[in-house]
């Protein structure tokens, strides 16, 4: 029977933490966040390899610490699969004597059903006896999977699992991890700093910062309304801007330089005054201006091609638009670049859609 | 051929290497894994036998094991007999002076055991005792081959602090080494000559062994 895991961990030193998570049978939250954010601290405190200042961490009716009454389960008593980043398989053992040794209980047989078993989910099958040392890093991944799974654990940690292997392999492990979990009823957590791969495999994204739990959403609603100004900067947007509340609480409006612009449903609370906004790159359209036909409520601004750089498939604008005293970044497919001729210097006409204008709260 | 002198010295480096590995491979370990103020001198104080002098090394043993220093008296007191010119004297000096070779092939052999295969072993649900036997002793083996047969043959070879501490008492502290020494002084090249040449082949084929081992060893490493 899975349990749902419910962690509050608390900590000054050696890294700080301040977080409350919890994650659903079968969910699988990515802790997102700089390198020495305290994303790799949270599973080590999972796994019982650190112990916080202050804390509880519950998976159904287990208390697996609780620093209130001085409890704190070995990583033996806990039944945490983990991914190490750089797997630490045994490496004296073969594939398969990697999971028995990780299996409690059950006849040596048994064991051995269940290590071919394993092994087969994760495309192994037919490397049983092989040694680490003679396994790709893609293999010796998946024998890390497979023995993270072999304890039949309550809890599945994955520890940056795709970091040590090259792109193609990492998507294609991507993809089998992502079929995989269809078949595991348990909480997974999985640690990252690569915002594609948290947004590719998570149900819930958690932004860290200094081990402090910043946001915690689906990754729809991250990316397209971030919490504050520093979560949007952790997840790589820089479309964020200072505009005025005005018109009435029915009909916002939004006084962004010279320009007003009309947003949507979500700024009728929002309180008259100075205030934050973001507008995620999906929500601004970009158009030649022969092109364009603009109604009052389409939000159109005019800007000039500050910098366009091609990055492979994609290219990178920085647009200036002189109304707002403003520069939008974005990124647009390279072939409609091509197609719509835009380079450094041309003009061109941006409108921001209603539902993307977004309010930040401060800080 | 001394047979005798062979007897004792085989029973003399059976004793050591029976002693030593355990301490070997508890200081070795613990050396590698611990970081604190003041193990560099510990290190250098088991690394001295190495560059001391046997003979100053026997000196001061010597010195110890006689009744009036605190060690000997005690001896003397619990048992009744005296350190010096005895089997457990040479057995305990023997000890003394073989401390680097049981110590430093285990410790760099769990050097190389990266520290969070253990934790891994723990995830893994394996308690601290099993993590040692299953996980870090079948890869610090190759160390642990290494300590026992350095050990073994350098007791087996050993000369000058055998000869300070024990003398050449037959059949007592007469070692093979000590024997080959006694057959020169008496011009019985013969015999020797034999003693010397088995005390090279069990001096070569354990080394052979101790270099053969350190290959297969590099072969397990962790990728």
């Amino acid at each position: 029977m899975s349990a749902e895991l419910d962690l509050l961990l608390e900590a000054r030193r050696p890294i700080p933490l301040d977080i409350r998570l919890r994650v659903a049978p079968g969910e699988l939250v990515a802790l997102v966040g700089p390198s020495g954010s305290g994303k790799s601290t949270i599973l080590r405190c999972i796994a019982g390899l650190h112990r916080p200042d202050k804390g509880s961490i519950r998976i159904g009716q287990e208390q697996w610490l609780d620093t209130g009454t001085n409890r704190m389960c070995p990583p033996q008593q806990r039944r945490v699969g983990i991914v190490f980043q750089d797997y630490l398989l045994f490496p004296h053992l073969t594939a398969r004597q990697n999971l028995t040794l990780a299996m409690t209980g059950g006849t040596a047989a048994e064991q051995r059903q269940r290590s071919d078993q394993l092994l087969e989910q994760v495309h192994l099958t037919g490397l049983a006896e092989r040694y680490p040392a003679q396994l790709s890093g893609g293999q010796q991944q998946r024998v890390a999977v497979a023995r993270a799974l072999a304890r039949d654990p309550s809890v599945l940690l994955l520890d940056e699992p795709f970091s040590a292997v090259d792109r193609s392999t990492r998507t294609r492990l991507q993809r089998e991890l992502a079929l995989l979990r269809r078949s595991i009823d348990i909480p997974m957590v999985l640690v990252t700093h690569d915002l594609e791969e948290a947004r590719a495999m998570a149900d819930r994204i958690c932004v860290i910062q200094a081990g402090c739990g910043l946001q915690d959403a689906d990754p729809e609603t991250l990316f397209r309304r971030p919490r504050t100004a520093r979560v949007a900067r952790l997840l790589g947007s820089y479309n964020i801007f200072r505009g005025e509340r005005g018109g009435s609480a029915n009909t916002p409006e939004l006084q962004w330089g010279s320009v007003r612009l009309r947003p949507g449903k979500e700024w009728r609370d929002q309180p008259a005054g100075s205030v934050e906004w973001f507008i995620p790159e999906s929500d601004i359209v970009l158009q030649r201006p022969e092109a364009t036909k603009t109604g009052p409520d389409d939000n159109g601004i005019q800007g000039c091609i500050q910098e366009c750089v091609s990055l492979g498939n994609r290219t990178s604008l920085r647009v200036v638009c002189p109304d707002a005293n403003a520069t939008l970044s974005l990124d647009v497919p390279h072939h409609r670049a091509r197609r719509q001729r835009l380079t450094t210097g041309e003009i061109v006409w941006l409108r921001l859609l209603q539902d993307g204008i977004h309010p930040l709260q401060p800080e | 051929m001394d047979w005798t002198a062979l007897r004792l010295s085989l029973e003399l480096a059976a004793w050591t290497t029976a002693i030593l590995l355990p301490i070997g491979i508890i200081l070795g370990r613990w050396l590698a894994h611990r970081r604190f103020r003041g193990r560099g001198f510990i290190e250098a104080l088991i690394a001295l036998p190495l560059v001391l002098p046997p003979t100053v090394l026997g000196f001061y043993l010597l010195s110890a094991f006689s009744g009036e220093a605190p060690l000997g008296a005690l001896w003397q007191q619990l048992t009744g007999g005296s350190l010096n010119f005895s089997f457990t004297g040479i057995l305990l000096a023997s000890i003394i002076f073989n401390l680097p070779f049981a110590v430093q092939p285990v410790q760099r052999a769990f050097e190389t055991v990266p520290a969070g295969l253990r934790e891994a072993a723990w995830c893994c649900g394996l308690s601290d005792w099993r993590t040692f036997l299953r996980v870090e002793l079948p890869l610090v083996w190759p160390g642990v081959i290494s300590a026992f047969v350095l050990t073994f043959v350098h007791t087996i070879g050993e000369f000058g602090v055998v000869l300070m501490v024990g003398g050449a008492i037959d059949g007592e502290t007469r070692t093979i080494a000590i024997a080959i020494y006694d057959r020169v002084q008496a011009f019985d090249d013969e015999a020797a000559g034999a003693m010397s040449l088995l005390l090279l082949t069990v001096s070569f084929v354990a080394i052979g062994l101790v270099y053969g081992l350190a290959g297969r060893g590099s072969a397990l490493r962790v990728r």
